[in-house]
């Protein structure tokens, strides 16, 4: 079994988000950047594969070399091998029409990719990837089990969840469940040892274009001044609420 | 060129976030000055015609094997079959979780520059432009496409609704789907009686401070008084004493209702990141340093065990009383 895990490179989630002083691009000056943490999910998900059903496991990131680190994390978690492909992230679009291309070439039993990614928060790649491919696309992914060529995952939908049966090879837009937050992998020193050793293949891009394109940024406007009440007073937060603020 | 919305319903019925994407799509298409049509799926139990108070005037209903249960490809091939029929350019669709399933197959097939997580109407259609939440909301920025097709997914609850005058005609379609990937939807499972929080009005949400998932009595008490959903923060998902969908913040649900409520909540960034588009926001600590009351309209410090009932009680009065 065959598995790409598709890797976002992002601000921490601590992270305080500015912008250039033109409003152009994110300032990435003094940001520590990780794994996104929905993909980190599918990854350890991915690793499991590979340590109880033979999985072989690829990473890929669409970034340039200043993602290595990320991708060298990912590989010191246990992944058998790293894709980088060298170009700008611009848009979902090209950003799924790259993977794709390695994607075919590779036939991959299983794509996993992160739900959303914490900076974009687009949610576009792995639904655009598995048309590409034209094979299932389950978003929102809580649980995934594979036997033989046979998948069975819970995907979360509206409030509660459903159980899909599918056919391999298909996309999974991960998130927490596929396992839980106690079970993520981190690197151990042997981990990180031999990740330096470990393939990390750099392509170029292939010709794509974009069909979006970005403006201008701005902060969300700050909030006015929080009014205190007395806990005794809950009677005056409830007037609030309905005279000035209206929501009840 | 026309407008075409993917109007979901629930097993036959509409929820609020149907209107708002109804909605959504009138306006665009009288910025472009054309016409919205609605598409939805399987057995309607609801008047379809309350749609037209929304400003939509069609509904097309397809019905059969391929739609009684959920699969983003059929979905997506029949808005593409609904637009060529209908000269159909701009696609609306509520970011659910149906819809972001939807949202970026049907880009594919139809070529289109699709723009997600938007939180406001166009500010012009020519070419397509929104603005959008980054960075798990810590930023806004605007996007725009020039491709033929569009695709907007806007964030449940961003844009609301008002209820004006109309009626909609709902009438059966055809379409075809072709061949598509294969996924079988084996058991649905829908917590009964709760409000999903992508589309709850109000909120009312719990922390380490509760100091365990049996004092969840109180929380749900006053939800159930506001008519509001249940959330929780990372921490209390983590530990297990709620289930995860009721984990809201950066790595959770992103959630925007008019009144979000967090009690034993310190507010870290991740958390505020997923719940600070919340239109008015109340935070109940007993650390008057808690970070939460910076970022909150209305605050109470004390303890939780005492406030949460007596706020409870309060609001049963106001309610009484009016």
């Amino acid at each position: 079994m065959k598995v790409l895990v598709c890797i976002s490179h992002v601000p921490d989630t601590t992270s305080k988000i500015n912008f250039t002083s033109d409003n152009k691009e994110f300032d990435k000056a003094g940001v520590q950047f990780v794994i996104n943490p929905y993909d980190e999910f599918g990854l350890t998900r991915a690793i499991w594969l590979q340590e109880k059903q033979g999985a072989t496991v690829t990473v890929l990131n669409v970034g340039r070399a200043e993602t290595e680190p990320t991708l060298r994390k990912a590989l010191a978690i246990g992944a058998n091998d790293a894709i980088r492909i060298d170009a700008d992230p611009t848009d979902g679009y090209f950003v799924a029409q790259q993977i794709a291309a390695v994607a075919k070439e590779n036939n991959y039993d299983l794509i996993i990719a992160g739900r959303e990614s914490i900076d974009y928060n687009g949610g576009q790649v792995p639904g655009m990837l598995a048309a590409m491919l034209n094979i299932p696309f389950i978003n929102a992914c809580m649980g995934l089990e594979i036997e033989g060529d046979k998948a069975s995952l819970i995907r979360e939908i509206d409030g509660g969840k459903e159980k899909i049966s599918a056919s391999l090879p298909l996309v999974v837009g991960g998130q927490k469940g596929l396992v839980e937050e106690k079970d993520l992998k981190i690197p151990n020193m042997r981990g990180i040892m031999s990740a330096r050793t470990k393939p990390l293949a750099v392509r170029p891009a292939v010709d794509a274009d974009h069909k979006t394109s970005v403006g201008s940024f701005e902060k969300p406007a700050p909030k006015s001044a929080v009014k205190m009440i007395d806990a005794d007073n809950v009677e005056e937060l409830v007037s609030l609420l309905h005279n000035e603020a209206k929501v009840i | 060129m026309s407008v075409i919305v993917y109007l979901e319903n629930w097993e036959g019925k509409f929820k609020k976030n149907t209107f708002e994407a109804a909605q959504y799509a009138a306006k665009t298409a009288e910025m472009m000055g054309t016409e919205a049509i609605g598409v939805t799926f399987g057995d309607i139990s609801d008047d379809a015609s309350v749609i037209g108070k929304y400003g939509l005037s069609k509904v097309i209903n397809l019905k059969g094997g391929d739609f009684t249960e959920f699969n983003n490809y059929k979905v997506a091939a029949a808005l593409k079959d609904v637009a060529s029929q209908n000269g159909g350019d701009t696609y609306i669709i509520s970011g659910t979780f149906n819809g972001k399933a939807v949202a970026p197959v049907l880009a594919i097939q139809t070529e289109a520059g699709l723009i997600t997580n938007v939180i406001d109407m166009p500010s012009s259609t020519s070419p397509l432009t929104v603005k959008r939440s980054v960075f798990s909301s810590k930023g806004l920025v605007s996007y725009s496409t020039d491709v033929a097709n569009r695709i907007v997914v806007f964030i449940p609850n961003s844009v609301g609704v008002t209820e004006g005058e109309g009626s909609a005609e709902m009438s059966e379609g055809s379409v075809s789907v072709g061949d598509v990937p294969q996924s079988n939807v084996t058991d649905v499972d829908r917590v009964k009686g709760k409000i999903p929080l992508p589309e709850a009005e109000r909120v009312v949400s719990g922390g380490r401070g509760m100091k365990g998932p049996e004092n969840w009595g109180m929380i749900e008490e006053l939800a159930e008084v506001l008519d509001a959903g249940t959330a929780c923060s990372k921490p209390v998902s983590d530990m297990g004493w709620r289930p995860h969908t009721e984990h809201v913040g950066q790595t959770g649900i992103a959630i925007n209702p008019d009144l979000y409520i967090a009690i034993g909540i310190s507010g870290a960034i991740q958390h505020l990141a997923g719940v600070s588009n919340s239109k008015t926001i109340v935070a109940i600590n007993n650390d008057a340093e808690a970070p939460f009351f910076k970022a909150a309209d209305y605050g109470i410090v004390g303890d939780a065990f005492d406030v949460v009932p007596k706020l409870t009680e309060a609001i049963k009065k106001f309610k009484a009383e009016n």
